[in-house]
């Protein structure tokens, strides 16, 4: 008999629209989509057919016009903004296309920023990063500034700041595109090994077809709907 | 977040003490022109300042300023001296008369005439002679600044030799002997100081029917020197003020009076205008230059008012730096330049406050500035690249 698996991520009939009048832009037109917790899955398609905008909602940084978007059963438009701010705080991870890494603080300072806005104590988040930038392969390089590492581990530094709070769902923006093949193999492997499992989810924004083998799902858009969810290709390694 | 803050702030050095560079140069332009303000406005009544053991000034009604002379008549320094609470009253003259310097030009000189008997209102520091001695035939006492610049003589091989001791000049056409060299606060025109007593003044000028341009008086114990210089006023119809009035309505006169209030306060505007352009500008670029590092820190939770804090302590932090460095800066000019050089500068905790609040405003309008952008900022922009 088949368990069903809790559902991480609900979207019904989710529309979006930017500006108005002759500038309405139209970037989302109706949404279904379901992601199951400890799910990776993949959103692809053409720039501008609404992936950063769902990312985006799912994420509780933007709200649609319509349509429901449950995080884990939390109503994210329902809820009040601080709440929202705090649930995002607490159980989303974030890894961002061009990192976004704070190029003054060390990368176990940047690791340690969730907890950090979580009001954890600086040395005890410190700590708590520098473990998890162990786990991303990172030993000993926590004093680093990110200027002085190289872009594979600087998105390391970035994979190890958006787990480190232990989020139950983790969104990323191209997380591979500015690397090589190699490397954005590597972070692809290191997000399955370490950032898979205890129920979490992945939702991974990507142009880059090379990673889709490590996809359990993808799921491609195309002018603001979603064409077609797939399973991934298989494993070649 | 306070660590992360100071972090974003100083781990830049260039931008950082770019930042600190600007609001220093704004601390001390504003401190620096307000401070020569205020000591040209304090050179204004410099000399009812130095006149320490008069309670109270009496004058013409019609007298605007310390030297608006409007001369009384002799029998007025009789009639104050009979107001009940009086304890003493001294005649002073107070005048400009021409010098005659060796070269053939003249000299304007601020000559001030003393009560014969008691010297009463002369310069309190000597620094050759005593004051005693102006008692001796035709003795004047001399300020240090104009001994030794505009009535110094000029020696042959032109490089000027003060007056000293035993030196003469030519006053108004009258021959006077420096008897001792005094210091006294500059004059706001800056004129050579030159003290003798009240008769031998009187000969020195020109003759007019009435020269007596002041009564100093003092008040008896237990009376106020507000409550004699009304009674003065109530008993002989002349204008009498405390020291305090007399030197604020000095003030008022140049406030009023003279363009140099709006040529300073400009002065002083555009030292505003520049610093807040300068560190407003740099402080607004440096956290426009942040601002898709807030985003990222507001997608990952830190609320509005985590980043405010953030903003409003980045900007406290390098106004206070600057505002330190600025003044300090002034501080250290007006030490340079000395406290009675051709240069008036005066630093009164007054302007220090004052310049705290101009760089408060200034770091508050940069904050606030960068605070609106922050707030509006849209968390969804860390998704754009």
């Amino acid at each position: 008999m088949e368990v069903a698996q809790e559902l991480a991520v609900e979207l019904s009939g989710i529309t979006k629209t930017y500006g108005s009048g002759d500038s309405k832009v139209t970037a989302l037109r109706g949404v279904d989509l379901e992601v199951s917790s400890d799910e990776l899955l993949m959103l692809v398609g053409p720039s501008g057919c609404g992936k950063t905008t769902l990312i985006s909602i799912v994420a509780g940084i933007l709200d649609q016009d319509a349509g429901s978007c449950h995080v884990f059963g939390q109503d994210m438009k329902a809820m009040r903004d601080r709440d929202r701010v705090r649930y995002r705080g607490d159980h989303i991870g974030f890894v961002f296309q061009a990192f976004n890494l704070l190029p003054t603080l060390t990368a176990a300072e940047n690791a340690a920023i969730p907890l950090l806005i979580k009001g954890v104590a600086r040395r005890e988040a410190v700590e708590r990063a520098s473990d998890m930038l162990e786990r991303v392969g990172l030993k000993g390089r926590g004093h680093s500034l990110p200027s002085q590492l190289s872009g594979g581990q600087q998105q390391r530094v970035a994979i190890a700041r958006s787990l480190v709070h232990q989020p139950r769902l983790i969104v990323c923006d191209e997380p591979t595109s500015a690397l090589d093949h190699e490397t954005g193999h590597k972070v692809m492997e290191l997000f399955r090994d370490v950032a898979m499992g205890e129920g979490r989810s992945l939702i991974i924004v990507t142009h880059d077809s090379r990673i889709f083998e490590f996809a359990d799902r993808i799921a491609t858009m195309d002018d603001g709907r979603i064409v077609e969810v797939t399973k991934a290709p298989p494993k070649s390694h | 977040m306070i660590y992360v803050a100071l972090r974003m702030l100083t781990g830049d050095r260039g931008k950082y003490f770019g930042i600190v560079m600007g609001l220093t140069f704004a601390s001390f332009l504003i401190t620096q022109q307000m401070a020569i303000f205020v000591g040209l406005m304090t050179r204004t009544y410099g000399f009812i300042t130095d006149s320490a053991l008069a309670d109270v000034w009496v004058m013409d009604p019609k007298v605007q300023f310390v030297d608006d002379i409007k001369p009384l008549q002799d029998t007025q320094l009789l009639r104050v001296r009979g107001i009940e609470g009086v304890e003493w009253a001294v005649p002073l003259y107070k005048g400009i008369l021409k010098a005659r310097l060796d070269n053939g030009n003249f000299q304007a000189c601020n000559v001030v005439g003393l009560d014969d008997a008691t010297l009463i209102g002369g310069p309190a520091t000597m620094i050759e002679g005593a004051l005693a001695d102006l008692r001796r035939a035709d003795g004047v006492i001399i300020d240090e600044a104009g001994a030794k610049g505009k009535l110094a003589r000029k020696g042959p091989d032109g490089i000027a030799i003060p007056l000293k001791v035993g030196s003469t000049v030519e006053l108004n056409d009258h021959r006077a002997v420096v008897v001792g060299i005094c210091r006294v606060s500059r004059t706001f025109q800056s004129q050579p100081v030159v003290y003798t007593t009240y008769t031998r003044a009187t000969t020195f000028a020109p003759m007019e029917r009435k020269l007596l341009s002041f009564i100093q008086a003092k008040a008896r114990p237990g009376i106020t020197p507000k409550e004699l210089a009304s009674r003065i006023a109530k008993g002989t119809t002349l204008a009498a003020y405390t020291k305090p009035e007399f030197e604020s309505l000095t003030i008022s006169y140049f406030m009023k009076y003279t363009g140099i209030p709006i040529n300073f306060g400009i002065a002083v505007l555009l030292g505003f205008l520049v610093g807040t352009a300068i560190a407003g500008q740099t402080f607004y670029n440096f956290t426009l230059e942040n601002l898709k590092h807030f985003a990222a820190l507001k997608a990952m939770g830190a609320t509005n008012g985590t980043l405010l804090v953030m903003v409003v302590l980045q900007a406290l932090l390098v106004g206070g730096i600057g505002y330190g460095f600025g003044t300090g800066l002034a501080a250290m000019f007006g030490r340079a330049v000395g406290t009675n050089t051709e240069l008036a500068f005066r630093l009164p905790w007054q302007i220090l406050c004052g310049t705290g609040g101009a760089i408060a405003v200034i770091c508050t309008f940069a904050a606030l500035l960068s605070l609106i952008k922050v707030i509006r900022l849209e968390p969804a922009i860390v998704f754009k690249g």
